[in-house]
């Protein structure tokens, strides 16, 4: 099995988000923005209808980034910037963001090797992250790279 | 309705400019908040994060924490903050550790930067994470954008 190298290209995850989500994560993040949940509020603001909450859709890079690792808890560096919204239809199928990534560089550490991912996170046409970013503990033989 | 943090995308209105000697201050701890097993399978199921017992919070849960401590700054009325017309512009994430069940977390805000660019505030904060013995879990970086003037 090879082992992690620049540009190593990563498996793509895709990931549905309904409007049931955005409630529960709005519960369980404590982030209660109406704008997550009313058409009316989003509208009132200038939204095309309800988006998801910005840090929803980092959790979703999170877990693509997990499985990469091969488990939770190798995560040591995760961020992005917000920049265009994911809008959520109020129907069963939702909206569906897809994330992909590429290995941009591996450092050698006492831990092990220190993986640095470039990702892109988009949601229909729009890449709805900026300069999605991760660094996590690549172990021997971790994660669903392909190799 | 309590305080409002609009976490993306969201258009803006009229309203004051925030203080230029935001910059540099420091909000104290907000009260401590328990890593419990139900809260963070809550979360996990919540971002549909894989989630068994013992296994570490989803690497995102630190948001949790940061987030109740930007609601600190943004409710403090010396700030002149408009609350639901703040954007959630940039946020980033630096682990010392996974966080645990178990763990009681404090976070620390500070403005790290104010600057005003085509009639917003772009506020960057960073806010460090504390265990129970005041060492560093991680540290949060978000950008707050907000607007001054209508569009």
């Amino acid at each position: 099995m090879t082992g992690w190298a620049e540009g190593l290209e990563l498996p793509t995850h895709t990931y549905r988000v309904t409007r049931a989500d955005l409630v529960r994560y709005a519960g369980a993040s404590g982030d209660r923005n109406p704008i997550h949940w009313s058409d009316r509020v989003a509208t009132s603001v200038g939204l095309p209808g309800v988006i998801a909450h910005g840090m929803f859709t980092l959790a979703l890079a999170g877990r693509a980034v997990d499985s990469w690792a091969g488990a939770p808890g190798r995560v040591r560096a995760l961020g992005a910037k917000f920049t265009r919204p994911v809008v959520v239809p109020d129907d069963d199928e939702g909206a569906e963001v897809v994330v992909t990534g590429a290995v941009k560089s591996v450092e050698d550490t006492r831990e092990g090797q220190l993986v640095t991912v470039a990702m892109t996170v988009t949601s229909g046409a729009d890449k709805v992250l900026g300069m999605p970013t991760a660094t996590f503990l690549g172990g021997p033989g971790a994660g669903d790279r392909v190799g | 309705m309590g305080p409002l943090l609009v976490s993306s995308g969201a258009a803006s209105v009229l309203c004051m400019a925030v203080d230029a000697s935001l910059a540099g201050r420091t909000f104290p701890a907000v009260a401590p908040y328990d890593v419990t097993a139900e809260r963070v399978a809550e979360f996990a199921a919540a971002t549909g994060t894989p989630y068994a017992t013992g296994d570490p919070a989803p690497a995102t849960f630190p948001i949790v924490v940061a987030f109740a401590a930007m609601q600190q700054l943004m409710a403090d009325p010396s700030v002149g903050i408009e609350l639901h017309h703040v954007v959630h512009g940039e946020q980033r994430f630096a682990y010392e550790r996974p966080v645990r069940v178990g763990d009681r977390l404090a976070a620390e805000l500070t403005v790290d930067s104010l600057r005003q660019i085509g009639g917003a505030d772009i506020i960057a904060t960073s806010s460090a994470v504390t265990d129970a013995r005041g060492a560093l879990v991680c540290t949060t970086r978000a950008v707050l954008v907000h607007k001054a003037t209508d569009r």
